[in-house]
């Protein structure tokens, strides 16, 4: 078990992310993962080696670091890139999750396991914000363990065994303080992407409604084209402009209580009639005050 | 995670790119990452433990070893690599997208014709022309910049590319001027020169992509106004083809109904 594994287990994640969630895959992955790898796991190798006290007592040392640093910053970076990248793996729990339900029901359930609609994109947003959580979480740690961003080059230490206030040498202070900045900024720049990622998810989905919901209205008052074979007229004579149309089957003046085919039929009620083009034939539009029945042959 | 991930990721993009660019990313990672990981790790592994100051003084050692390497040789070139390696993910983000966005159409039935299948859509190979001419173009633009930025961070964080063998430091706690021994300073230095050359070749085939680039753009343009100005000859002869077709059908059509030509 490595790095590798975390990193297998999250290439399974980007199939199901929208173009943030890759480009956050990608900063994980080469700005977080690789750069701990090769370069900020080594600056903290023999941090405890190189730790030097102003001091010949034995255990001043030993007690000095473990009071300055209770848990080593690399150590906290990689809890930090562990945490972060699990959430993730919710969503392909519930891919997974659906896929099993397609299997047990031997059908179609949705238009594909991996679109982010329905309980799915409640997941994705989940797990966006537990990110976003942790990351915020992590970096708030940092700062009140270590009081800062930054690490001192000496600090003094007077807890026993020390026999007196003690200068105590950090190794390495400036390479590791390059380094802590560099984790901020990255983790800042995920924050970033997460929020972008969530108000761009919410807002398309807040889009789609209002469309949905628009469409609706407009259905409504529209003549609906395929289901109707028959119109029956009211008071109302055919409107004059239908007149000029030629249609397949061609429509007679309209007469009281009459049935003609219309290729677009509706049941017209009282109201005016306006003719639109739908469908690339013409059909009527009733703006009624009156709801639009549907005529069936068997009524 | 490791540089072989690394090389998964940029080598994808590899397909895409001109042969200057296959070649560029030949010469990093095996002129280059090969040597920093295989090399140069080992030469500049034991540099703290063998950083030795001329006193006892606790803390002298840490603070002037600090002082002289603010940042490790070993760490800037990764910081380097990774970062004249990540523009290539600009293009390779362009190309996943221009793919979901022809697999989204094909499922769409709007380019059968010019696909057979969705796995004919994830091999083929994309053109460096339009809007990926431009990502490409900046990602070049972009290393380039990377590049000379940790050239001159090197040289001014060390004085230079030579590492001296001793160096003088009165940094407190040190309690005068100490002299303080680098471990290795002449092969420190022969893997610092090599590595600032191939920095350098790499530069220099990056400039030489990039104006590739631009002539490739430049004599397109060129041809194509020519071709405005002076339609080819076998365009010439169609037109006139047709011309005649058109007079053939005309006089078929009036010789049918009956009417003089």
């Amino acid at each position: 078990m490595s790095w590798m594994f975390l990193r297998d287990l999250l290439s399974g994640v980007n199939k199901y992310s929208p173009g943030i969630g890759w480009i956050w895959l990608a900063v994980m992955f080469i700005f977080r993962l690789l750069v701990y790898m090769v370069a900020a796991e080594h600056v903290w190798k023999d941090e405890q080696k190189e730790f030097e006290c102003n001091v010949r007592q034995p255990g001043c040392e030993n007690v000095c670091f473990d009071y300055f640093f209770p848990i080593s910053q690399v150590r906290l970076w990689a809890l930090q890139l562990i945490m972060v990248s699990t959430p993730s793996l919710l969503v392909v729990l519930h891919v997974a999750y659906r896929e099993g339900r397609e299997k047990r029901h031997r059908k179609k359930l949705y238009v594909s396991p991996g679109t982010m609609d329905g309980g799915l994109w409640y997941t994705y947003l989940i797990s966006l914000i537990v990110k976003t959580g942790f990351e915020i979480g992590f970096l708030v740690l940092f700062y009140k363990l270590y009081g800062g961003f930054s690490v001192p080059y000496f600090m003094q230490c007077d807890l026993k065994p020390c026999p007196n206030t003690v200068d105590c040498f950090v190794s390495k202070p400036t390479e590791k303080t390059i380094f802590i900045l560099f984790l901020v900024i990255t983790s800042c720049l995920c924050i970033v992407l997460n929020f972008t990622e969530l108000s761009f998810l919410v807002l398309k989905c807040f889009i789609k409604c209002c469309l949905q919901k628009y469409s609706k209205k407009l259905k409504s008052s529209v003549c609906e084209c395929h289901n109707l074979r028959y119109v029956k007229y009211g008071e109302m004579g055919a409107p004059p402009l239908l007149q000029k149309h030629r249609l397949d089957s061609a429509m007679s003046t309209a007469q009281e209580g009459e049935t003609k085919t219309l290729m677009s039929p509706v049941r017209v009620e009282m109201g005016r009639m306006a003719v639109v083009e739908n469908c690339g034939r013409l059909c009527l539009s009733v703006q009624s005050n009156r709801k639009l029945k549907k005529w069936t042959p068997e009524s | 995670m490791d540089w072989g991930t690394l090389h998964t990721f940029i080598g994808g993009v590899n397909k895409h790119s001109t042969s200057i660019g296959k070649v560029w990313l030949t010469v990093i990672f095996i002129f280059r990452v090969m040597i920093l990981v295989v090399a140069a790790q080992e030469v500049w592994g034991d540099e703290q433990d063998d950083f030795v100051c001329n006193t006892l003084q606790p803390g002298c050692k840490n603070v002037c070893y600090d002082h002289f390497f603010p940042v490790s040789h070993i760490r800037l070139w990764a910081l380097q690599l990774i970062f004249v390696s990540t523009p290539a993910l600009l293009v390779a983000m362009h190309v996943a997208y221009y793919r979901h966005e022809a697999a989204r159409r094909f499922r769409r039935g709007e380019k059968r014709g010019e696909f057979k299948d969705l796995e004919d859509i994830k091999q083929q190979k994309i053109r460096i022309e339009g809007s990926l001419w431009w990502t490409y173009t900046c990602s070049i633009f972009f290393r380039i910049i990377f590049e000379a930025t940790f050239m001159y961070v090197f040289y001014f964080l060390y004085n230079g590319y030579h590492l001296p063998w001793v160096l003088k430091c009165g940094i407190y706690p040190c309690p005068n001027l100490v002299d303080c021994f680098i471990s290795r300073p002449t092969e420190k230095t022969v893997f610092t020169i090599f590595m600032i050359s191939a920095s350098v070749i790499c530069m220099l085939l990056n400039v030489a992509e990039l104006c590739y680039l631009l002539l490739k753009v430049c004599f397109r343009r060129a041809k194509r106004a020519k071709t405005q100005r002076n339609p080819p000859n076998h365009a010439l002869k169609e037109s006139k083809q047709n011309e005649m077709n058109e007079l053939i059908s005309e006089s078929g059509h009036n010789a049918v109904t009956g009417f003089p030509s």
